[in-house]
């Protein structure tokens, strides 16, 4: 912005660009989509982000430590499902609860041990423990698809909980993404993060915990996609395994990479995961109010993803003098 | 000998230690673990279920390993590329589902069936192609976008065509062939996929193209720098891959007659494991087709045989995502580790008690006592040359010596103050030689035999010999070529010193002492080179007698000298003439009196007398000390010695300063002087005998006077 006030165009960034077309999108729907502009309609597009931009918060922070989780929607899914499966056994619900953090909390490690101390890339790691929790959990410890939240549980009172009439998912969002931000921004261990994902080698040199840092992502990340699991299964009264076979980790990707968090990492913040979220949300509502079947969304989507993609390319291209073999 | 140190010599002497390493060497070692894999997975699951092997359950398993197999083909190539492919199980969806739109509602031929398909998988297989070729984008996430676009493409076309192809009446003989047939035995899609393994293999081991693969994914920069044309080759896997998803797909279609909403279900995944596990590296440029083939065997038997043992949803997820992790964490590792663990087991030291030698102390009265004579040489080249190891004068009087620069430098006479580089040849040159014809003959370390013309022109005599059955190392190879010298009837005998190190490790050789040193004849008359002896340790100087009918070389780190005999009622056997020096002994050469003179690249000394005897303590020090705390030969001190036909030694000369010719390695007397080098030294030295005959040379002596 100059003096008077006009966006200086010259330093247009992709989150200026993203924002901006958020903005025209949202106008444009405003004026050509009935039943868009109105008030029950904007909460729907918020709360139906908000677990979207949950996940894409503990993602947001690997990415930016220059890793990927892909595991995030299995532990999402899985230790929710795990949770209630134990409850509708009869299992106490403090037993239940500490049970699946310990799971969840083992995966994390476990993502992060082998990317920090084994050396294999994030992308294998994650794909890999994704595809064993899923597996895992569904033929071990589950029965079926989808498990219901028990009667009158706490997450189901959760689930209904309204303050000013907006969703609590919301809220949790909010809270989320403010502690998410002054983690990043004002804490010593949050600003290694950026070290750490804009060059790791040297962060390691100049003394940064760069391994315990990384395992304590994939923690994060792990911890993160299990509240995000909690608040989906307040809101739809159970949850359903098959959402991991879904394109959901691909949105959550979306949000973050589309919102301008490089993938290449170092860079980024909280407001990118906000504006890539408000764009996903109004594209999601508008294209679900316009009445395009699912299967098509997500062919757009994909669409939307690939260009993301191109476009990050194109503006943080990769350093062939320092990107390291096998780096892909 | 006590007990202990006959124990260490059984230990160190007849447990083949150094056989681990040499394995290690080997690049088939990548291929045991998944090799043990497989007949591990194939046991256990054809133990567990019955009728496993029988030929109706196998017929079924292979067509789907024919499909499967060549799916992993293609990814095994866009991995060696230095690439990967997620979005093969869209491709072989949307071909399967080409195929099946084509034959089923068209009502089209098979064969346009068949383009169709190979149509849809080279243009996707081209759109990533050139997103990740030309545009350079991240493979993993871009083929998972492709992957997500494909899939949904395919769903909505399956959705929405699905009730047509049930309809359709179309059929055709072809098509239940592919699909139900056999030939000689096997299906269709098992012969497909073999004859593309094999095309795919001698592609890559054989072909241009494929050595571009390779070398794209060893190091995606040097080939850059080499002048491939990295973008097009990495292009180029991408569409090879989609071609292999598509013939795949083709046949599933065949085979299910139809396209369905699992078709192609959690492929890529699945493809991706089995060439992890295969042990087709991440990040390119190791691997290999038949890597890939067994690690699609591997995950096909496992995935299928959990299905038949019972197991519910989810078991496939979770095998193949454990099977991922360890296989994607072993690769890495052992690659990252390879080298590491080489080096910590390579070097195997064995037990040798050396024999009590005389004293070689100024003044002891023994024919070895040093003096101080060198100190006194003149130099020639000083601060100029590098490493002249040996040095040899022609019938000019110029004075030829290697250098460490890969360069024979030639000092011309008189006065030796002008130098020229000879020729250039790239290694090490070590000894050197003037035959008949005065071409120069030399041992180039770590290269081979080479001869340089008058004319300069360097022609490459022999670089390896007959590989002996029992090695694990490849001994063809001349490893470390050390010194030469020519017969009466032109054959050249030369030394190999050692077969476990290259030249430039010789320390490492004798810090380990094993008995490997070779002596060798090449015959100009039919190019052929042939292994005289076997078995000493670090053979060096090597040295015609004076009536060429047997020659001296020298055995190193034995501190012995041999005379091998070439004619006589002793030809072809070896005896010793000189042994327990108290210096390692080096080159050898003729010496105008009728005697010989031998260079003394080192000495002896008590302690390292005594870790030869204990082989495990420089076990140790070479894998837990650094290089600088090593315990080695002491090479600071040298001489030379002269000694005569029957082995007595006549008189020993050296510098006690240390400052002109510590350590020798050769010397060479002409009209009355002595030329001396060293290999570590910057000079070459001019020493006057006196008393010596001052019209001797050296090619005089060898092939007659000046013609």
């Amino acid at each position: 912005m100059n003096a008077i006030g006009w966006p200086n165009f010259k330093s247009l960034n992709q989150e200026g660009i993203v924002f901006a077309i958020a903005v025209v999108l949202f106008a444009a729907a405003s004026v050509g989509l009935p039943g868009f502009f109105t008030a029950d309609n904007l909460v729907a597009i918020v709360r139906s982000v908000s677990v979207l931009g949950i996940l894409a918060l503990g993602m947001a922070v690997v990415i930016i430590g220059r890793g990927i989780d892909l595991s995030a929607v299995a532990i999402m899914a899985m230790s929710v499902a795990w949770y209630l499966q134990l409850l509708n056994i009869g299992t106490p619900d403090g037993l239940a609860f500490l049970y699946v953090l310990a799971g969840v909390l083992a995966i994390g490690l476990l993502n992060g041990f082998l990317v920090a101390y084994a050396d294999v890339p994030a992308i294998f790691v994650t794909l890999a423990t994704g595809s064993f929790v899923f597996g895992y959990v569904r033929s071990q410890l589950i029965t079926q698809d989808a498990v219901p939240v028990p009667q009158d549980h706490w997450v189901e009172r959760l689930g209904g909980l309204r303050f000013l009439d907006i969703p609590i998912e919301v809220f949790v969002f909010a809270a989320l993404a403010f502690l998410v931000f002054l983690f990043l921004r004002y804490t010593k261990w949050g600003r290694y993060i950026y070290f750490a994902g804009d060059n790791p080698v040297a962060a390691r040199n100049i003394g940064i915990p760069v391994r315990p840092m990384l395992v304590l992502r994939y923690v994060l990340s792990a911890v993160v996609a299990f509240a995000a699991g909690l608040l989906t299964a307040a809101s739809l009264h159970s949850i359903n395994t098959r959402v991991v076979n879904s394109t959901l980790l691909y949105d959550i990707v979306l949000v973050a990479v589309i919102g301008g968090i490089g993938l290449s990492g170092g860079r980024g913040g909280v407001r990118n995961v906000l504006v890539g979220a408000a764009l996903i949300g109004i594209l999601l509502n508008a294209m679900t109010i316009i009445d395009i079947p699912l299967l098509y969304q997500n062919l757009i989507k994909a669409a939307i993803l690939l260009g993301a993609i191109i476009v990050d390319g194109i503006i943080n291209p990769r350093d062939e003098q320092t990107a390291q073999q096998g780096d892909i | 000998m006590t007990f202990r140190e006959r124990l260490q010599s059984w230990r160190y002497n007849f447990v083949p230690d150094h056989l681990v390493g040499e394995i290690l060497t080997k690049r088939w070692t990548d291929n045991a673990i998944p090799f043990l894999a497989l007949v591990a997975t194939l046991a256990t699951f054809g133990s567990i279920i019955p009728g496993f092997f029988k030929l109706s359950s196998l017929q079924d398993s292979t067509r789907q390993l024919g499909e499967f197999s060549m799916v992993v083909t293609g990814m095994t190539v866009v991995m060696l590329g230095g690439g990967i492919d997620l979005s093969v199980g869209s491709i072989f969806a949307l071909s399967c589902f080409s195929a099946v739109y084509v034959f089923f509602i068209l009502e089209q031929s098979i064969w346009l069936a068949l383009a169709a398909a190979l149509c849809a998988g080279l243009v996707f297989g081209a759109v990533n192609g050139y997103l990740i070729g030309y545009l350079r984008l991240r493979a993993f996430l871009t083929t998972l976008v492709t992957f997500i676009f494909g899939r949904a493409l395919f769903d909505i076309l399956v959705t929405t065509y699905a009730a047509d192809v049930q309809l359709s009446n179309a059929s055709s003989n072809v098509l239940d062939f592919i699909g139900d047939g056999t030939f000689w035995g096997l299906s269709v899609s098992v012969w497909a996929a073999i004859i593309l393994a094999v095309v795919t293999h001698v592609a890559l081991t054989r072909s241009r193209p494929g050595w571009h693969v390779l070398a794209v994914g060893g190091s995606r920069r040097s080939a850059h720098n080499a002048g491939i044309r990295v973008r097009r080759t990495v292009f180029m896997t991408y569409v090879f891959s989609g071609f292999c998803a598509s013939i795949g797909g083709f046949l599933i279609a065949c085979r299910l007659s139809g396209a369905g909403p699992g078709t192609g279900l959690n492929l890529e995944i699945m493809a991706l494991t089995a060439a992890v596990v295969g042990g087709v590296s991440l990040g390119g440029g190791r691997g290999s087709v038949v890597k890939g083939l067994m690690g699609a065997i591997i995950v096909l038997t496992m995935t299928n045989g959990l299905i038949r043992l019972g197991y519910g949803t989810g078991t496939n997820q979770m095998v193949l995502g454990i099977m991922l992790a360890v296989a994607v964490t072993i690769d890495i590792r052992w690659l990252k580790n390879r080298h590491k663990v080489l080096n910590e087991v390579y070097v195997a030291p064995v037990y040798l008690k050396m024999g009590e030698t005389q004293s070689a102390v100024p003044g002891s009265g023994t024919p070895y006592a040093l003096d101080n004579r060198l100190s006194a040489a003149d130099h020639i080249g000083l601060g100029e040359l590098e490493g002249p190891e040996d040095v040899i004068l022609d019938r000019d009087d110029h004075l030829y010596c290697g250098t460490r620069h890969g360069e024979i430098v030639r000092f011309l006479a008189p006065d030796y103050k002008r130098s020229e580089v000879f020729a250039h040849i790239g290694g090490f040159p070590l000894g050197l030689a003037f035959d008949r014809d005065g071409n120069l003959i030399s041992c180039v370390g770590a290269m081979g035999l080479y001869s340089v013309s008058p004319q300069r022109e360097v022609k490459r005599l022999s670089a390896e010999t007959a590989r002996s059955w029992t090695s694990i190392v490849d001994d063809a190879r001349l490893r470390d070529p050390n010194d030469c010298d020519i017969a009466p009837d032109g054959r050249i005998y030369f030394t190999d010193s050692t077969k476990r190190y290259d030249a430039h490790d010789w320390a490492l050789d004798s810090i380990e002492n094993r008995a490997t040193g070779r002596l060798l004849v090449y015959d100009p008359k039919d190019g052929s080179t042939k292994t005289l002896l076997d078995g000493y340790r670090y053979t060096n100087g090597v040295c015609m007698a004076h009536d060429g009918k047997s020659l001296f070389f020298a055995e190193s780190w034995a501190c012995r000298v041999h005379r091998y005999w070439l004619e006589g009622p002793k030809a072809g056997t070896a005896e010793c003439v000189i042994r327990d020096m108290p210096g390692y002994p080096d080159n050898i050469n003729r010496a105008s009196d009728g005697n010989y003179w031998m260079a003394w690249l080192g000495m002896r000394t008590p302690s390292f007398d005594l870790s030869l005897r204990h082989p495990d303590m420089r076990k140790r020090m070479t894998r837990r000390l650094p290089q600088d705390d090593w315990l080695f030969p002491n090479i600071n001190t040298g001489g030379v010695v002269k000694f005569n036909e029957k082995g007595g030694i006549v008189e020993t000369l050296g510098d006690l300063t240390g400052t002109a010719h510590p350590m020798v390695t050769s010397m060479r007397e002409h009209k009355g002087y002595l030329f001396v080098g060293g290999i570590l030294n910057n000079r070459i030295g001019r020493y006057k005998i006196s008393g010596a005959d001052p019209n001797w040379t050296s090619p005089d002596s060898y092939w007659g006077g000046k013609r």
